[in-house]
């Protein structure tokens, strides 16, 4: 696979360098009107995390020292690639697994650097309520999964916005439970396709399963901590506390699927509900469909 | 023949800074300020009328003086103001009262111009990064203040739904800063190290004084109606906030936060629960109706930090200026008395 590397990978260039203080005027010279949001663009910025709290340096030296785990410890592996729009919004939609599911920063590393194009990855409010977490996930490329959100990503700045319709009871499943896929929610991600107008690419992840399987779930210290599920990994069984932060060296294979695109208008108030959970079943269904066919093939967890 | 204006809260920083404003304007014809509290600020022309918090002498006044346009500039919105049941009865009940007043047969008004605020969205962990206009709250209000404001714009709603014939127009301001405003943050900006939450750097947007005025001016011009979002472009995170304004951050622990600031409030540093939730989770609103509307931003964000920065430097410098202080007596006869000479 031909490999792109692009070091300025995002259209907002971190403005560092430029003039920061000094200023005599403070109030901006000439105000266009209808200036859409481009905070970096204002010269009295002295710092490069932008309106979605994502920060262009921050990102530069993780994808620096996340490279080689993607290259080396996952091996990932894509195919399909062709089938992501090189450019206007889209909405990815994959399976989720994994305690700490590892496979959000593969897919959004391997396409920035496979594809050119940054992702912004949706995900739960609850992520929004830890301390320390929400920041750099925030500065990382990661958004509240709010309808609004997703909407103006998608339809007024055309992103690629990443997100995992099964929510927390993907990654949340039992090792026995792997590769079969919890329901769609309530379709929320195809309302928010067809409202902006962009198509959905379903992505098959396989791989993630094993990098950190769940023997156990502990009820009592989910509820005790307020997170969706609490996990006794393999990983935490053989590796003791390091386990927690370890993940097996599972190589991940990546199918994307061809794009699916709606024939409704964008912009409506309301979509028919059986049209959103027809389609919603189909994409899950699609993935499913693929998850079985790349599980024929895979001949070890370890070297695909 | 010219407007005819009613400021309620001409006390206050913003009823006094309208006052100012239209009084520039020669199309106005009459300005009356109501308030309980003297104005802050010099009037050439404003005529104040002293009234109690929750304005029951309004309708007398809308009838005598026929006023076409009233600007209610006074919702208060910072709860460190003074106490809850004040903050109840000069939000809820003065602008019940006013609304009566503006709705009563007889009235002639035509436009009404409410300032709100952006503490209407509230703000939680589910929230948007933007609020639109109509974006729903992500959770019913819990603080005094905010609950005060929902009902107040339910008032304004039930009001320009009975009286289609009037021009209801409703700003929702975001933060306010700049070098004369007093707020909460800027309080806390104020204080040798910015107060933060621990493991949580939120995104700000702030709106500058001049800004706000502009916006009050530019609707009243514009005859526009509706509600719109009131807020300077971009969202600023509170570590760059406070970078610019050349302070440190001290952390407040995320859990138990109430207890701490419980503690500082003793020692006189007050830190509202609204103002601890937006250090935690920020509040974004889109301005771009506003903007699609014709109204342009002197101020950016950025703009109005960096410009209460600089007016913080030349304060640690020189000191406050000089207030200005209301006689009632000298007033009066600069206005009224047959021996000053008037053009």
């Amino acid at each position: 696979m031909a490999r792109e590397v692009n070091s300025q990978q995002t259209p907002k260039g971190n403005p560092k360098g430029k003039v920061r203080s000094k200023l005599r005027a403070v109030a901006r010279p000439d105000p266009e009107p209808g200036d859409d949001h481009e905070p970096l663009s204002d010269p009295l910025r002295r710092g490069d995390v932008d309106e979605w709290g994502r920060s262009e340096s921050l990102r530069q030296l993780l994808r620096t020292v996340y490279d080689p785990i993607y290259q080396h410890w996952f091996r990932a592996e894509w195919e399909g690639l062709e089938h992501i729009p090189k450019a206007g919004g889209a909405l990815l939609v994959a399976n989720h697994a994994g305690a700490i599911p590892s496979d959000a920063p593969t897919i959004m590393h391997g396409i920035e650097t496979e594809l050119g194009r940054p992702l912004y990855g949706l995900a739960d409010e609850m992520f929004k309520k830890l301390p320390v977490v929400n920041v750099y996930w925030q500065r990382l490329g990661g958004v509240q999964a709010h309808p609004d959100n997703a909407y103006r990503l998608l339809r007024e700045q055309g992103q690629l916005v990443l997100t995992f319709p099964e929510g927390s009871k993907g990654p949340g499943k039992l090792y026995q439970e792997r590769y079969k896929l919890r329901r769609f929610g309530r379709g929320g991600f195809v309302q928010i396709a067809m409202r902006a107008g962009v198509p959905i690419v379903p992505i098959a992840v396989v791989g993630a399963e094993e990098s950190m399987p769940i023997v156990y779930r502990s009820n009592l210290l989910a509820k005790l901590t307020g997170m969706p599920y609490f996990p006794i990994t393999a990983n935490m069984l053989l590796l003791g506390p390091l386990g927690a932060v370890t993940y097996f060296p599972a190589k991940f294979k990546l199918r994307v699927l061809p794009p699916v695109t709606f024939d409704e208008p964008p912009d409506q108030p309301r979509y028919s509900r059986s049209r959103i959970m027809d389609t919603s079943e189909a994409i899950r269904q699609q993935i499913q469909d693929a998850l079985h066919d790349m599980l024929r093939q895979r001949t070890s967890v370890w070297t695909g | 023949m010219g407007r005819r204006v009613l400021i309620t809260g001409l006390g206050s920083f913003w009823g006094g800074r309208m006052a100012q404003a239209l009084e520039l304007d020669p199309d106005v014809d009459v300005i009356i300020g109501l308030d309980a509290r003297e104005p802050t600020v010099a009037l050439e022309r404003t005529e104040y009328v002293r009234s109690d918090p929750s304005y029951s002498i309004l309708s007398r006044i809308v009838r005598a003086t026929k006023v076409d346009t009233i600007v209610h500039t006074f919702l208060v919105v910072d709860s460190t103001q003074m106490p809850a049941r004040q903050v109840h009865e000069i939000n809820v009940i003065g602008t019940m009262n006013l609304f009566a007043a503006a709705g009563q047969p007889g009235a002639e008004v035509k436009t009404v111009l409410v300032k709100s605020s952006t503490l209407v969205y509230g703000c939680t962990h589910r929230d948007p990064v933007w609020f639109a206009e109509d974006t729903p709250r992500s959770r019913p209000p819990r603080h005094r203040v905010e609950r005060s404001l929902v009902e107040v714009e339910s008032y304004v709603r039930d009001y320009a739904v009975d009286n289609p014939h009037v021009d209801v127009c409703m700003l929702r301001f975001s933060n306010v800063l700049g070098p004369d405003i007093v707020t909460p943050i800027a309080k806390a900006l104020q204080l040798p190290v910015a107060p933060a939450v621990f493991g949580f750097d939120p995104r700000l947007q702030f709106v500058h004084e001049d800004d706000v005025i502009r916006a009050l001016l530019y609707v009243l011009e514009s005859g526009l109606t509706g509600i719109f979002n009131v807020a300077g472009d971009g969202l600023l995170p509170w570590s760059e906030i406070a970078t610019i304004c050349g302070k440190r951050r001290a952390y407040l622990p995320p859990v138990g936060t109430g207890l701490v600031t419980g503690g500082l409030s003793r020692l006189g540093i007050d830190l509202p629960p609204e103002l601890v939730e937006l250090l935690t989770y920020g509040r974004g609103v889109d301005n771009r109706r506003l903007v699609r509307a014709g109204f342009t931003y002197d101020y950016t964000t950025a703009g109005t930090v960096e410009s209460f920065a600089q007016s913080q430097r030349l304060r640690s410098t020189v000191g406050d200026p000089e207030a200005y202080r209301y006689e009632q007596d000298v007033e009066q006869f600069f206005r009224h008395s047959p021996a000053v000479i008037r053009e």
